[in-house]
């Protein structure tokens, strides 16, 4: 029954907080939560260390304009919009250095803006 | 008189270019009004750029149109491939910056010149200010027996092409036959260059699907600030050097930060390029730097 509730409140989640379909599978009571703010043109913060394996859900928001949040290579995007929370899943796989970026452009500066996510073993 | 051979003698013996690459693609044998001819790309100018990666910024532009007009022969037309100007907040800054560009280039002494947006000019305000100054941020034009094709993918911030133009190139390329020769000019990369440097476009994969039915395509394109040859199938894809700041090599430091100004070789890595077509031939590259030798 828990595990019901659990599912029907990640789910309430996912509408509420517009979650991008197709990224977040449902969220379960454990994972952690990391909220990265964004506005132009940083990340905060903008370095994160992660464990493999272990999933985690990302929680942006804007404080300026809307911004993008992309993670290639873990096929992972949101479009984060000022004043709302979106939230994305991601799963850290392997081991190592995996880059994020605003890909929205955002003006002189947005070429700089990106941080890495540092997975460790 | 070759003055192709000309044009190749003499920038050999001036030591301020050399031929670097010729494309994958052959032009076809005997088509329609295919005569040599050659044209200059040029990108990335980022006009109105101010910054330790350029202490010249003011003088780069200028010295690149008299390099150009200083071509031992001119080429049939000159195209900028986007990035004209740089970015700014303000829409009314925006629009000097343009004219101030437009007034500068008007001083190249070839007057087919063609332009299109790059994100710092498009993506802020989804074209407009550019569509004012310069027209249509997609379009396709002929030359001599090739088809050019423009593409647009900046004006939409997410460096997207759209479902909409996506379907106007559809029925572009049903008008060419298999065989036709086609350029294409983009400012960013069509394929997958270097994601986590935003040096893709998102929905590219769509327009190379499109583009692969025909056997005789190569794509020009700005946006990394330097030259860079790729190949998706039978499809060569060239990126042009820029010219305000070079950019690292895809992913050689964490953030796409300007290579450093080196007062000791000042405009190095700073460049534009001729592009020579050939009946029977490939598409030949030359690289110029901004600074005419003398």
């Amino acid at each position: 029954m828990s595990t019901r509730r659990g599912f029907l409140c990640a789910a309430a989640g996912c509408l509420t907080l517009g979650l991008t379909a197709g990224v977040y599978a449902v969220a379960q009571p454990a994972e952690k939560v990391i909220r990265i703010s964004a506005k132009r043109f940083v990340y905060t913060p903008n370095e994160i260390r992660l464990k493999k394996g272990v999933p985690v859900i990302i929680e942006l928001t804007s404080e300026d304009i809307v911004m993008g949040f992309k993670v290639p290579a873990a096929n992972v995007r949101a479009d984060v919009m000022p004043g709302k929370k979106v939230r994305v899943r991601l799963v850290p796989v392997n081991a190592g250095r995996l880059d994020f970026l605003c890909d929205i452009f955002c003006g002189s500066g947005h070429e700089e803006m990106n941080g890495a996510f540092i997975v460790e073993d | 008189m070759d003055h192709r051979v000309d044009r190749r003698q003499f920038l050999r013996m001036a030591g301020v270019g050399g031929v670097v690459f010729a494309s994958g693609l052959a032009r076809s044998v005997g088509a329609a009004g295919a005569d040599d001819f050659y044209f200059v790309q040029l990108s990335d100018v980022h006009w109105g750029f101010e910054g330790p990666p350029n202490p010249d910024a003011k003088v780069t532009l200028p010295k690149t149109v008299a390099t150009v007009n200083a071509l031992p022969e001119a080429p049939d037309f000159i195209m900028f491939t986007g990035d004209l100007t740089h970015t700014t907040d303000d829409p009314g800054e925006r629009r000097e910056r343009m004219a101030q560009f437009k007034a500068i280039v008007a001083g190249l002494k070839v007057k087919d010149i063609r332009f299109m947006p790059g994100e710092h000019d498009a993506s802020l305000d989804r074209g407009k200010a550019f569509k004012e100054h310069f027209g249509s941020t997609h379009y396709t034009f002929d030359h001599k027996g090739v088809h050019f094709i423009v593409l647009d993918n900046v004006s939409d911030p997410t460096g997207s092409i759209g479902d909409e133009q996506l379907a106007w190139l559809a029925a572009d390329l049903a008008q060419q036959a298999p065989d036709a020769n086609i350029v294409v000019f983009t400012h960013r990369p069509l394929f997958d260059l270097a994601p986590e440097w935003d040096w893709a476009t998102p929905d590219g994969a769509k327009a190379i699907d499109l583009l692969m039915p025909h056997a005789n395509v190569t794509v020009f394109y700005g946006h990394i600030h330097q030259e860079h040859h790729f190949m998706t199938g039978h499809i060569a894809h060239h990126a042009a050097k820029g010219l305000m700041f070079p950019l690292p090599v895809a992913k050689s430091q964490p953030k796409r930060t300007p290579l450093p100004w080196d007062p000791a070789q000042p405009y190095r890595g700073l460049g534009f390029r001729s592009v020579e077509a050939e009946a029977r031939a490939k598409f030949e590259i030359t690289e110029y730097p901004v600074v005419k030798v003398t």
